[in-house]
């Protein structure tokens, strides 16, 4: 079910949540709303779900072209998953994951034993057999993100909506669960869309990255395409490393760190290149990275391949040729 | 306890620990024991036995525990207000609550007489109230001799001034336990129901009811413990009747006044031993309920 956002603002008092905010996410894509904090990505998230209500105005939320702007969010459809997670602590996973269907009308709600099956069921799709009667606090916070993600699938919702689905984990289980969310994904293929302020996370997982700064959406689009064509110098410095050039006129030129070589300074080329020299040197993985000094006194972050620098044989002190079109 | 730690003096503070409970609550206790104890099996029995102190225990322990639950529900529904929304002069509210815990019983006995009295502010309404249930209905027995008590002298010298008496003691208890609990509960749990498709009185009593429910039963405790052993608040609105408005303490009170330490000791002894094993029992109940346990 595919979400549109229509011009969409918010208010807290006097401060500016939301500025006319527009979005389209079509239907089964994983999108990632990026941004720093204070952007209004948890807000726009929030309005989505109905925990919030946009400004009065022209503003509205469609779900598939159904507009559900004054729904609240029980009768929205939405699975939610909190930062951090918000799961019922006095109850069973297996009460947990279930609560959506037995808090439905009488003459909706399932059989206690289809409960029981759906539960079951959920429990094997996020890979928790048998955790059933376990409480909240007797699991990891990976297993507690899952429960909260099988609680939310539970009342088979039209869109799911996840808030720092990542942030409260800690960096080996964050690697392990994206990549699992990402195949889950795959495999349920409904339309989900999560809030992040991690730029590779958000690069790693989504089909589609909506970039937030101060309460306006600054550039919409693939990973790719965001990444290698910027709209705007806080979209470039704000997804991945950056090298920042000032010439004397003002004007302010972007090269990322892997986009400059390294070459001995006998090679030097004064068309092209620049003489630098190695200030540190970090090679304790497969990217090696190097920070070196112009002539200038300015620094330069470049990333090299472990071979690379290798082959080169460099150390701290010496003196290189950096190559790229980098200003002069 | 060669383990190092960071903050020394554990055989210090408990060397104190132990001296002080010694000093402040052992001693005094295991002297009343003694006390009683020098008394024999048989007076022991005719004291404990004789009718006007089972009607006063009956009267102690059964209001006690209808105010501590009455105190629970106007406790959560003060903490609820208290915690849940702003508005302007919520902390001098919020100071409010302990009122009762700084005004001496005695006051606060002679101001809830005054006005739950006949001629009070509230007991006015409450006589007419009760002289018209009684033409009206005409009602007998135990009901009966209520109404036309609070006809007569409003609340004042019966049982439901007491009540009031003791859910005034009572309430700042609950409302203490609880506030910090509930501002603990947070939103995201509220929300999280909600978009699960909870209305909002299922989110109350599935989620945050049993949430709540460790702390309200502590508050009960409290609550219920203070009425037990209240006394200056009681005494002035009860009106002392012999077998109808007298309370536990009272009874101890009059002893110790006619000199008759010894039994004064057996009645303060069963009371202990009677409210020992009620607190224990809502601890044990307390402790089954504890799925907080993070």
């Amino acid at each position: 079910m595919s979400i549109s956002i229509h011009s969409i603002s918010k208010t807290f008092g006097s401060y500016k949540a939301l500025e006319e905010v527009s979005l389209e996410v079509p239907n089964g894509s994983l999108t990632a709303l990026l941004g720093p904090s204070g952007s209004g990505k948890t807000t726009l998230l929030r309005i989505v779900a109905g925990l919030e209500f946009a400004d009065d105005g022209p503003g509205k939320i469609l779900f598939h072209g159904e507009n559900v702007s004054g729904v609240p969010a029980g009768k929205r459809g939405v699975g939610f998953v909190f930062q951090h997670y918000a799961l019922f602590r006095h109850m069973t996973v297996a009460q947990n994951i279930g609560f959506g269907l037995s808090v439905l009308p009488r003459s909706k709600r399932p059989s206690p034993s289809d409960i029981r099956d759906r539960v079951h069921e959920l429990l094997c799709l996020v890979k928790l057999e048998g955790l059933d009667k376990r409480r909240p606090h007797e699991l990891s916070g990976g297993q507690r993100q899952r429960v909260a993600l099988a609680r939310a699938l539970a009342i088979r919702p039209k869109v799911l909506l996840l808030d720092e689905p990542f942030g409260a984990l800690d960096a080996r289980v964050r690697k392990d669960l994206r990549r699992w969310l990402r195949v889950f994904h795959n495999e349920i293929g409904l339309t989900t869309l999560f809030v992040t302020h991690d730029q590779e996370e958000a690069l790693e997982l989504a089909d589609q990255v909506v970039v937030m700064r101060n309460a306006r959406i600054e550039q919409v689009g693939s990973p790719q395409e965001i990444y290698d064509r910027p709209h705007s110098p806080f979209v470039y410095e704000f997804l991945g490393n950056v090298n920042k050039f000032t010439d004397p006129s003002g004007n302010q030129s972007y090269i990322r760190p892997h986009e400059i070589d390294v070459v001995f300074a006998a090679e030097y080329d004064p068309t092209t290149d620049r003489l630098a020299r190695i200030q540190h040197l970090f090679s304790a993985g497969p990217v090696a990275t190097l920070s070196v000094r112009l002539d200038d006194g300015k620094f330069v972050d470049i990333e090299l391949s472990r071979k690379q620098l290798d082959d080169l044989g460099l150390s701290v002190g010496d003196e290189v040729s950096i190559r790229s079109n980098l200003p002069q | 306890m060669s383990k190092r730690r960071i903050i020394p003096g554990f055989g210090l503070s408990m060397g104190f620990t132990i001296t002080y409970l010694s000093l402040i609550i052992l001693l005094p206790l295991a002297a009343l024991f003694l006390n009683a104890a020098g008394v024999g099996w048989a007076e022991w029995r005719s004291i404990l036995g004789s009718p006007r102190i089972i009607a006063a225990a009956r009267l102690t322990f059964g209001l006690s525990a209808v105010a501590a639950a009455v105190s629970v529900v106007l406790g959560l529904l003060v903490t609820w207000v208290l915690v849940r929304y702003h508005f302007p002069g919520k902390k001098l509210l919020d100071s409010m609550v302990d009122l009762p815990f700084a005004l001496p019983t005695a006051v606060a006995g002679i101001t809830l007489t005054a006005i739950y009295g006949k001629t009070g502010w509230i007991g006015c309404h409450i006589a007419s109230a009760a002289a018209w249930i009684k033409t009206t209905w005409q009602p007998t027995g135990w009901l009966g001799d209520q109404v036309n008590s609070w006809a007569d002298f409003g609340a004042a010298y019966s049982p439901l001034g007491i009540f009031i008496a003791l859910t005034f003691i009572g309430f700042p208890f609950v409302v203490r336990t609880l506030q910090p609990v509930m501002e603990d509960l947070g939103h995201e749990i509220e929300e999280a129901a909600a978009t699960l498709g909870a209305g909002r009185w299922t989110v109350f009593l599935r989620v945050i009811l049993p949430l709540l429910t460790p702390a309200l039963i502590t508050g009960f405790t409290l609550a219920f413990a203070r009425a037990i052993g209240e006394y200056g608040s009681v005494i002035f609105i009860s009106g002392n009747l012999p077998m109808k408005t007298e309370i536990l303490p009272l009874l101890i009170i009059s002893q110790l006044e006619q000199f008759n330490f010894k039994a004064a000791a057996v009645i303060a002894s069963g009371m202990l031993v009677v409210s020992f094993l009620l607190l224990f029992i809502i601890n044990l109940l307390q402790r089954r309920l504890d799925w907080q346990n993070r």
